[in-house]
């Protein structure tokens, strides 16, 4: 578990942290500037805050009143940095050695190459980092902060560097890290499919505060945050599990907690967890049940909340079964349709506007 | 006459060829640690008394080196406050002596030294020792695994600039340790002397043209050093 409390000066804006988040993948996600670099440097040890507490699965890091600031180099927090920061006069297996040589008691013996596997750098091992790419520089960032035995794992947008081709190279072995990583990891981004992809628990983080924290879920499908998420990809991340598949028409049902999702045919097997996202802008609300209509999925809900914004846009949080969905439409439509809180809805998705599901356990 | 490539040197300007070698790494061996050390505050420390620091570190570069040699006279001299201790304690004396000579040369390339390392300590990544830090690695650690090798580059480059001075220091050499022969009289001394001797002109020009071979050689080992070194830290 990660406990944060903590205020700081920076320049010409300050923190005010307040998180707690469960074990997993804690994504923290908002636009560059917002202050997402600068929780994680005082996670680690590289930057004080002015006053407050940081702790980690019960080990205080840092706090102001009782005199605790353990240095970076004793916090056992590992820290996998935008541009990878390898040490350049080094081989890549001494570079990936660096931080477990300094871990203290050894690990488990095949951990190196277990380690080496995970990451696919068994070929690389005597090269300098001068000679890698930069998906694979990111790699072997990565697998040094994790040899190193830390008790947390910090990673600062570690693909924004990388061009698409790359990132997608790197993503995979993310996921693989996720899975079986019994550490908790804090992730910084500003890139929604990463979000979709790996997070447990997403944190907004606006203007140096967190804005809201909590399960994926349940923070994009709040209305209120639709700025911070951004207009253009907002939407519901659902997680699912495959329940079927119609091979005639290449379909795919996808069970949430509100019902069953049809998609255009996924390749997984009955029961494995899937999450989607539906887009706010690919949710049409109807008041009657639609009949005669091309939308594979239609769920009556009811409206949860309603936000109107100054232009032409509302956003309207449906709840259906132990679920909310998020629609954006017109504020015409809301006002021709009398939406308000209580009002009984249909909540339409078309099948092929659902973003491609991701694995997600 | 054998066929030694020194045969056309006499022993008495072999002597000086020698000797110099032996001043001149003597001094930028003595200073090395020194000026990485004064390099590393001055680029890192926050103190006050900084700039004046700075300011006593190249006071040779810019005063005459004749002053320079004056000054160590006063301070290391017999009756000298550092040189009386010295003599007294352990029998050391520096004035007129191949050790002199050294200490006068060591004071004049000092700066040339701490400038260039200070300017590979200012070339150093941040980044990499915050890295370091998150690996485990305190601050020693981290000065000898990341930052000392990165400033290699810089501190040979700037020990092959300071031995090539050190070769042709003259001024507070002749002030301090004076002028010798087989006991502290560099090439630079040597070619003084030889122009001063009616009939010495060959024996000038024999030394002069020394001095430009090892010029041009060291200039030479500091290229290729300075490529080796760059190949092996990978910048």
């Amino acid at each position: 578990m990660i406990a944060l409390d903590f205020r700081q000066n920076l320049g010409d804006f300050g923190l005010d942290v307040r998180m707690e988040a469960p074990a997993g993948v804690v994504v923290l996600f908002g636009r560059s500037g917002s202050g997402k670099t600068s929780i994680v440097r005082a996670i680690a040890g590289l930057a004080r805050p002015r006053e407050g507490r940081i702790a980690v699965g019960g080990t205080v890091l840092f706090d102001s009143a009782a005199g605790i600031d353990v240095p970076a180099e004793r916090r056992r927090v590992g820290y996998v940095f935008q541009d990878a920061r390898l040490f350049p006069h080094m081989s890549v297996e001494a570079n990936l050695r660096y931080g477990q040589k300094r871990a203290g008691p050894a690990g488990p013996s095949d951990e190196f190459g277990s380690t080496v596997a995970l990451l696919g750098l068994g070929h690389l091992l005597s090269r300098r980092p001068g000679t890698l790419s930069g998906g694979e520089r990111q790699r072997v960032a990565i697998g040094r902060a994790l040899l190193a035995r830390p008790r947390l794992l910090l990673m600062d947008e570690p693909l924004a560097s990388l061009d698409a081709p790359r990132k997608a190279e790197v993503l995979p072995y993310l996921d693989g890290l996720r899975r079986r990583l019994g550490i908790p990891v804090v992730y910084v981004t500003h890139a929604l499919d990463e979000v979709m992809r790996l997070a447990d628990t997403l944190a907004l983080v606006d203007d140096g505060r967190i804005a809201a924290c909590g399960p994926v879920g349940e923070v994009t499908a709040r209305v209120d945050l639709g700025p911070l998420v951004g207009r253009f990809e907002a939407g519901t991340a659902l997680d699912t599990l495959v329940a079927g598949h119609d091979a005639e028409f290449a379909l795919s049902r996808l069970a949430f907690a509100g019902g069953e999702l049809v998609v255009p045919a996924v390749d997984a097997p009955e029961g494995t967890a899937l999450r989607v996202l539906v887009r706010a802008r690919d949710v049409m609300l109807a008041t009657r049940p639609p009949v005669a209509i091309s939308a594979r999925n239609v769920f009556a809900g009811t409206v949860s909340d309603i936000s109107l914004e100054p232009g032409a846009h509302a956003e309207v949080a449906v709840a259906i079964g132990g679920v909310r969905l998020r629609a954006r439409i017109t504020r015409a439509a809301a006002a021709e349709l009398g939406l308000a809180t209580g009002v009984p809805v249909h909540a339409i998705v078309k099948s092929v506007a659902v973003g491609r599901p991701t694995v997600h356990p | 006459m054998t066929g030694s490539p020194m045969d056309f040197l006499t022993p008495a300007e072999l002597d000086a060829l020698r000797l110099s070698l032996r001043v001149a790494l003597a001094a930028v061996a003595a200073t090395l640690p020194l000026a990485v050390l004064a390099a590393w505050i001055l680029a890192r420390g926050r103190f006050p008394g900084r700039g004046f620091l700075d300011g006593l570190v190249h006071l040779p570069l810019v005063l005459p080196p004749v002053v320079v040699g004056y000054i160590l006279l006063l301070a290391f001299g017999v009756r000298g406050p550092i040189g009386h201790w010295l003599d007294a304690a352990f029998g050391i004396r520096l004035v007129f002596t191949a050790n002199g000579a050294s200490l006068a040369t060591a004071v004049m390339i000092f700066p040339l030294m701490v400038r260039a390392v200070r300017l590979s300590i200012e070339a150093l990544d941040p980044g990499l020792d915050e890295a370091a830090r998150t690996l485990g690695a305190g601050p020693l650690d981290r000065f000898l695994t990341v930052s000392l090798p990165l400033m290699l580059p810089g501190i040979l480059s700037g020990a092959v600039v300071a031995f090539a001075a050190s070769l042709g220091e003259f001024g507070a050499v002749i002030t301090f340790a004076a002028n010798v022969p087989g006991e502290t009289q560099t090439l630079p001394l040597a070619i003084y002397a030889a122009t001063q001797t009616p009939g010495g002109d060959a024996a000038a020009a024999r030394l002069a043209g020394i001095s430009i071979a090892l010029a041009l050689a060291g200039l030479v080992l500091s290229e290729w050093l300075a490529r080796r070194v760059r190949r092996m830290v990978g910048g």
